[in-house]
């Protein structure tokens, strides 16, 4: 697979710690929503470092964007997040991976379930099934820290409607008019925002590697069939 | 090697050696029998390579090791590997 020139057409923060990066990547072959990227940096003196990051946009958009939560003494995100500026460049190559996607000819319903950061592949998925008319019955179950934590949460509040949920969960911190979830994100939770088993949804979990297995487990605790469970567990590997 | 992802994360590596998207791929173990998709195993990757364990027995399944423009492969700890929705006409 190629490398390939991105130029950072734009840059939106998203909370403290996470920034998207819209970016112009010519050649781009397309991709599925729930896929990733590979980026490469090359200092002058030819050290490079490389990370693996969650596409943001679903599938057909203008251009590839890609959501990095800044990891203080990382050795990418600090630069893709706090120094990455409109016109700058980086390689990166992708699409990569067929296994964590969902592909919105699928009308089984479909339970995302995200931590912190994990939501980006879901947003794709999210956006996916807005732009694509899905007849599917979609839920996304967020978790995050505080309020201030959670990445997208105005554009995702108002992708909700009919066939599309989502329910936030402040695990650390919430304010006092706070009318969502709070806690995390356990078997009690998703029996109560979930789809039941019987309705045999396809499952996507993503987020750091606890948080996925916890949620794993509680899916299959639940009755769940851990065969339409898929998972994606990220860092921390020095951002 | 110490931080544990899965097996989503090799998948740009493992691109450049194979000829189909391996992560979706399903293992059986050699050390337990155990049938998982690729994407699914215990990933500890570095500059160096990468190491997939078992998710079940922690066994090693695959390793890696990449120096310059050589790779070396071992897969001793994979019993039979599955593709599924690949082309084999030639």
């Amino acid at each position: 697979m190629r490398w390939l020139v991105a130029t950072v057409a734009e840059t939106i923060p998203e909370t403290a710690q996470a920034v998207t990066l819209r970016l112009d990547v010519p050649d781009w072959p397309g991709h599925r929503a729930g896929q990733h990227v590979d980026v490469r940096l090359t200092a002058e003196d030819g050290y490079s470092a490389q990370r693996s990051y969650s596409i943001a946009s679903p599938p057909g958009s203008e251009r590839l964007e890609l959501t990095v939560e800044r990891i203080d003494d990382g050795e990418v995100s600090p630069y893709l997040t706090t120094v990455a500026d409109v016109g700058d460049q980086f390689e990166l190559r992708g699409p990569i991976g067929g296994w964590f996607v969902w592909d919105a000819v699928d009308p089984t319903p479909v339970l995302l379930v995200g931590g912190g950061s994990g939501v980006v592949p879901l947003r794709a998925m999210l956006r996916h099934h807005a732009a694509s008319g899905s007849t599917a019955a979609l839920h996304l179950v967020q978790s995050a820290r505080t309020l201030g934590d959670v990445i997208y949460r105005r554009e995702l509040e108002a992708l909700a409607g009919p066939r599309r949920a989502v329910t936030v969960t402040l695990t650390r911190e919430s304010p006092p008019d706070w009318t969502g979830r709070r806690g995390r994100v356990d078997a009690a939770l998703l029996a109560d925002v979930g789809w039941p088993p019987s309705a045999r949804p396809r499952c996507y979990v993503c987020g750091p590697t606890g948080f996925v297995e916890a949620v794993a487990d509680a899916l299959v605790q639940l009755g769940h069939e851990p065969q339409r469970i898929r998972t994606e567990r990220f860092g921390p590997t020095g951002g | 090697m110490t931080t544990s992802l899965d097996g989503n994360a090799a998948a740009g590596t493992l691109g450049a050696l194979f000829a189909f998207d391996v992560t979706t791929a399903v293992t059986t173990c050699a050390t337990c029998g155990d049938t998982r998709a690729v994407a699914e195993l215990h990933a500890y990757m570095d500059a160096t390579g990468i190491v997939l364990r078992c998710a079940s027995c922690d066994a090693t399944q695959l390793r890696l090791v990449l120096t310059g423009d050589r790779a070396w492969l071992d897969l001793r700890g994979i019993q039979a590997l599955e593709a599924r929705g690949i082309t084999t006409a030639g």
